[in-house]
């Protein structure tokens, strides 16, 4: 193939784009093949997903140039980035939950006024898809009632069924098994053979590494460099995300694990719909010793998180310092799990650990409000104490800016994070529990943040550490557990495992290990 | 009771259920496009109002039902800039409709009319006559079916027959085309309409729009009528009635007719009389009244099936990952 | 990022709303061919001009304080009660049942039973709403819509087949005794040597209003419970996070909401009627939206807020007695209002944020402002 004869698919020409006074895109420049499968990294707010979004007419760009095929397009809404033949596959799928398969491909692409011979013919359509691509779903079935897997290859679907030729994928494999995974890869690259452009957005090496011909890589708004992937490697590539050298180890001491702090027999708990999410699990963690919980986000280890911190109830016996914890009922919320020495750092800090309106000094109280320190009498909360506090905390953990009266909307990612475990941290707690304390948080906060974990570990304390990046637990936690489907499906030592094992621990390949 | 009472009973509940009908559907068309709207009263009250003055200025029913119309669109047009553009509470921007309407329809009327808040009576083509339906007078005799057809059926005015042919309107409209998938695709996810090239805000304005003209019927029947002109706070929470009927029917047009006929039959009897003895127990009519509501509340607990609104009702699109 | 002082969202915001349902109520009156600037003085005059007219105002504002703070505390939990029309009116239900049937020695015992009454009764119609919503879902704005209808029949029966004295065609209770007489602002001003209107309803109630203001300021900003009530009103999956109980915090809201709407029958019922008629709210609870709305749900401003409305009925009133243009007129503003604070919010912020923005890049938030009920963060993705 002769690429000076053949235009670019895409072409992006100085894109920039600001939300209010945050500029998450700068003057970014990119050219894709067709026929390719480019691949666009960056941590979690690098700008990316906005990127992606003005080339499918999501938002619009404040300048700069659009051009597929060569020629300048103008990509004012979503209906012209279909015209344009860009296929889009969010992250977070755009389906009507109560629709049928058949229903929301349909959506938006009719034929005409009816519906019936539009049904008809997408009904014929996507059985030949289903054919060249390997695409098989049922088109009657109710996208509530079918797995993410499924509704990931609908989505897929409604793009070649108004045949796209420019595919992007934003972060498609956060939420699938890497079996699942791997399905989907060989589905890009059969779309690939039969000449469709795609563009993969993630923030996972492995999958750059793996599945793509060209790479670029974002940091802060900005495209910080475009490269063949078959030049290039893993450590390159993670440099130029962070901009310096990654630690990829978390200087620390061997644990000492001693006495068992919580002791988990025959756990089960549901989720919001009643769907059973922890289907039985056995677990010990002990003082002094980190447990990471690894596992493709929704496996159940949110579910045992939001339990052991009293966000919702189940069935089974946990054991904290011997004594059984009410896994139900009015002694069974959060509050209680406070008295009885649990610290959490929850998964989602914006929706859960803290309160985005607050000021900070109110959000340090938040969840310990009843703590007779922040009391004046019965009555009154002695808001003097809070702000004292806060002040002290602000200084312990450098939280910037050191303000008690800025409200929680107003810090950083990272900074929002250290506000958290500066709360949660200094209540000593004999058991700590983390979900994701890294994400969306910046690298400097994040070596800040794993440092006072471990030397809460150091100083006795049980830690249990829920985290879909790989990395992070296998660099922080002593021991790794990995779940799968609700249940354990396996137990290793950090230095004697890798990636590859624990990946396939996690799509539910491998021995049962006690 | 009778068979003549019987007939004549279901022949007001007809009547009755007719605006209760019209703003029902209305409420229907827009709520399933996820946008709420408690001022179906408003929009009914302000084009009850303008349906009977410019029936009563021109003398023409059809004029004033265009201008029932336009008032309610106005006051549509208004919950769309405030719900789907400026993206606000729907609920609060309901509230201010209802009161908006309430306050314009008596200030305007006083101006206009100087009758103390009202219009003129109407009369002769100032209000919709009664059509009567092929050979009603000659099947009147027959026994059974004639009084039904002649007395149930035939004899009401031509908005009656509209609103009932609203309803497998609607069903078609929103199960057999296009425009009703979208709209129902909108009311449970707007972002899958959005991503999938179809305008949110152009589908959440038409429905909303459908919705003003459908209050602007059920407005204009009340005035021009079921009643001959307007008189203050006429709709007596009848959207809010119609509001109770729509989650009644689980937001599906052909429940919403059974609905608002129950509704309807209850404020028939209520009107009819005023206290009820079933079995030695004497009902007031303040049940009757009362009981729309309480059967409404029941529903919305759940014990009996539950109602479920669209998932996006009452929010504002955001374009947000 | 915030993107206005606080400043700027308490006090400039609902000015401007304010402002422009002025322009747009002056165009209502210039539409109706009237001079507006004639009505503001008549208005001003006849709610402001006398201890007379003033008397009346206070006595407004002492039921749109009652009913304001009711709307305000819901919203603090992100509860948007629609109902205080309904639980005021079974406060006038309590009120009556206490100041007719119980003899009592003095108006000031009577004024604690008689407010116990206002409140339990107020709080036990909220509670249905409440407990529906907390446990079962269902949307407390129709549940509560629901209850006001149910109430109105509810009162009409206890008027029309119960309470009311035989032989009367009225569907109204007889006259509350004496005793239960509570004193009026010329009685308690006059020992004071200030004469006050004689004619005017301004009673006690307004100093029990305003003591409610400071209570629920109180509660709001310096205990426990009002803490918690800001937390779930800001993020429920937080307050679950911090082992608060959704519930809870949705039964006591509405029970404190519903008992405050229903406390306003002291001053209605108790302090101006004197006996429990038809439709003695008036529409104030329905009032009480638009002045939690412009007071941004804070009880000095739901005050200020409440003293503007009251202004505003009395000298509504004026100007239906002595120029065509009827009190509805009042409705129409106060529509305006609610929907200018209330569903234009964006309108009027969005334009002004962006004026902010370009002037300062940080500034510090609004920390006491409540939520709207279910409104959504305005600015997309990252």
């Amino acid at each position: 193939m002769n690429a000076s004869a053949t235009p670019p698919a895409i072409e992006l020409r100085g894109i920039s784009k600001a939300f209010g006074p945050v500029q998450a895109n700068r003057d970014i420049s990119l050219s894709v093949a067709p026929g390719t499968i480019h691949g666009i990294i960056g941590e979690n707010g690098a700008g990316k997903s906005t990127l992606m979004s003005i080339l499918y007419g999501f938002y619009k760009a404040d300048s700069g140039d659009i051009l597929i095929n060569g020629r300048k397009t103008a990509i004012p809404d979503s209906q012209a980035a279909i015209r344009a033949g860009i296929g889009m596959v969010f992250q977070h799928f755009k389906l009507v939950e109560n629709f049928t398969v058949l229903e929301n491909v349909v959506l938006g692409a009719e034929d005409g006024r009816l519906l019936r011979p539009s049904l008809a013919r997408a009904r014929r359509i996507l059985k030949d898809l289903a054919r060249d691509y390997g695409l098989d779903v049922d088109p009657d079935a109710v996208i509530e009632e079918i797995g993410v897997g499924m509704q990931q290859r609908v989505e897929i679907l409604k793009a070649l069924y108004r045949q796209a030729e420019i595919l992007i994928l934003d972060e498609p494999t956060g939420v699938l098994t890497p079996s699942e995974a791997d399905q989907l890869f060989r589905i890009l690259h059969r779309l690939k053979d039969e000449g469709k452009t795609i563009i993969l957005i993630t923030h996972k090496l492995r999958e750059i590494m793996d599945a793509t011909d060209t790479v670029s890589v974002m940091r802060r708004g900005e495209m910080t460099a475009t490269l063949r992937t078959a030049d290039t490697s893993p450590e390159e590539l993670a440099e130029l995300m962070v901009g310096r050298k990654v630690l990829l180890r978390v200087d620390k001491a061997p644990a000492r694990p001693s006495r068992k702090v919580l002791q988990i027999e025959n756990l089960r708990v549901a989720d919001d719909k009643s769907v059973e999410r922890v289907k039985g699990i056995d677990l010990d963690v002990h003082a002094g010793e980190i447990v990471g919980i690894a596992g493709v986000a929704g496996n159940g280890q949110s579910e045992l998180l939001e339990l052991l911190g009293g966000m919702r109830p189940g069935t089974g016996t946990v054991r904290l310092n011997g004594a059984v914890l009410p896994l139900e009922g009015a002694g069974a919320d959060g509050q209680a799990r406070r008295r009885a020495g649990i610290a959490h750092v929850p998964e989602d800090r914006q929706r859960e650990g803290l309160i985005m309106e607050f000021h900070a000094w109110e959000n340090v109280a938040f969840g310990y409000h009843h703590d007779p320190a922040y009391q004046k009498n019965r009555l009154w909360m002695d808001n003097a104490a809070l702000r004292a506090d806060t002040e002290r905390k602000i200084g312990k953990f450098d939280i910037r800016p050191a303000d008690a009266w800025l409200t929680a909307r107003n810090f950083s990612g990272g900074n929002q994070q250290k506000i958290v475990v500066a709360r949660e941290i200094e209540r000593n707690p004999d058991l700590l529990l983390v979900g994701q304390p890294t994400r969306g948080v910046d690298i400097g906060a994040i070596e800040f943040i794993h440092k006072q974990i471990v030397a809460l570990r150091d100083s006795g304390c049980a830690v249990l550490l829920v985290s879909v990046e790989l990395e992070e637990i296998l660099s922080l936690a002593d021991r790794v557990v990995v779940m799968f489907d609700g249940r354990i499906m396996g137990e290793r030592l950090p230095g004697e495992t890798d990636e590859r094992e624990l990946g396939l621990l996690m799509a539910g390949v491998g021995s049962q290990a006690a | 009771m009778d068979f003549h009472t019987l007939i004549q009973i279901l022949d007001s509940t007809i009547r009755l259920a007719t605006p209760l009908l019209l703003a029902c559907l209305a409420g229907l068309y827009s709520e399933r496009a996820g946008i709420f709207d408690i001022g179906l009263e408003g929009k009914m009250l302000a084009a009850a109002f303008f349906s009977a003055a410019l029936a009563a200025m021109t003398g023409n029913v059809w004029l004033g039902l265009l201008a029932g119309i336009a008032a309610s669109l106005a006051l549509s047009a208004l919950h769309g800039l405030a719900s789907i553009t400026f993206r606000g509470n729907q609920l609060i921007s309901g509230v201010a409709i209802n009161f908006l309407a309430a306050g314009l329809t008596v200030l305007v009327a006083q101006d206009w009319f100087r009758q103390g808040g009202r219009t003129p009576a109407l009369s002769g083509n100032g209000r919709f006559a009664p059509i009567d339906l092929p050979l009603a007078d000659t099947l009147r005799d027959v026994p059974g079916l004639g009084p039904v057809y002649a007395e149930l059926i035939s004899g009401h005015s031509v908005l009656v027959y509209a609103a009932f042919l609203a309803v497998p309107a609607t069903w078609w409209l929103l199960y057999r085309t296009r425009f009703g998938l979208r709209l129902r695709a909108v009311g449970e996810n707007p972002a899958a309409v959005d991503t999938a090239g179809v305008s949110v805000v152009g589908l959440r304005y038409g429905a909303v729009m459908i919705c003003g003209v459908l209050c602007g019927i059920a407005g204009a029947y009340l005035a021009t009528a079921l009643q001959a002109g307007f008189v203050k706070d006429m709709t007596a929470g009848r959207g809010f009635i119609a509001l109770a009927a729509l989650i009644f029917a689980k937001w599906r047009p052909w429940q919403a007719m059974w609905a608002t006929l129950l509704f309807g039959f209850l404020q028939a009897v209520a009107l009819r009389y005023q206290n009820i003895d079933i079995a030695g127990i004497t009902i007031p009519v303040q049940v009757m009244d009362a009981l729309p509501y309480i059967l409404t509340v029941v529903i919305l607990a759940g014990f009996v099936g539950k109602a479920i609104p669209p998932r996006a009702g009452g929010e504002p699109y955001v374009k947000e990952r | 990022m915030d993107k206005m002082p606080k400043w700027a969202d308490v006090v400039l915001i609902p000015l401007i709303s304010l402002i422009l349902a002025a322009i747009l109520s002056a165009l209502v009156i210039l539409g109706i061919g009237e001079d507006p600037v004639a009505a503001v003085k008549l208005m001003v005059e006849g709610a402001l001009g006398s201890t007379y007219g003033w008397g009346y105002t206070l006595y407004y504002a002492t039921n749109f304080m009652f009913t304001g703070l009711a709307v305000a505390v819901a919203f603090h939990a992100r509860l948007f009660n629609i109902g205080g029309e309904g639980q005021a009116m079974l406060g006038g239900l309590g009120v009556a049942v206490i100041s007719l049937y119980v003899p009592w020695p003095h108006w000031s015992v009577a004024l604690i039973a008689a407010s116990a009454a206002a409140m339990l009764f107020g709080a036990a119609w909220a509670a249905i709403p409440a407990y529906l919503q907390a446990r079962r879902g269902s949307h407390i704005v129709i549940t509560t819509i629901m209850f006001n209808f149910i109430a109105a029949a509810l009162l009409n029966y206890m008027l029309v087949n119960v309470m009311r004295p035989e032989g009367s065609m009225d569907p109204a209770t007889a006259r509350f005794p004496a005793a239960v007489h509570l004193p009026t602002l010329n009685e308690i001003l006059a020992p004071l040597g200030i004469p006050f209107s004689k004619a005017a309803p301004a009673n006690v109630s307004l100093l029990v209003a305003i003591g409610a203001c400071i209570l629920v300021w109180a509660l709001i900003w310096r205990t426990r419970l009002g803490y918690e009530i800001r937390a779930y009103g800001h993020s429920e999956t937080g307050a679950r996070y911090a082992g608060i109980s959704p519930f809870r915090i949705t039964m006591i809201a509405m029970l404190i909401s519903g008992a405050l709407a229903g406390l306003m029958a002291i001053n209605n019922v108790m302090g101006e009627a004197e006996r429990l008629v038809l439709n003695s709210t008036e529409g104030a609870g329905f009032i009480g939206i638009a002045v939690a709305l412009m007071g941004r749900s804070h009880p000095f401003g739901v005050f200020l807020a409440a003293i503007l409305f009251g202004f505003l009925y009395q000298g509504g009133a004026e100007l239906a007695l002595w120029t065509s243009i009827p009190r509805e007129l009042i409705v129409v503003i106060q529509a305006l209002v609610i929907l200018f604070t209330g569903a234009l919010d964006n309108m009027v912020r969005m334009p002004l944020e962006r004026l902010f923005l370009a002037r300062s890049r940080r500034r510090r938030d609004r920390g006491e402002g409540a939520p709207l009920p279910e409104r959504k963060p305005t600015r997309p993705g990252e």
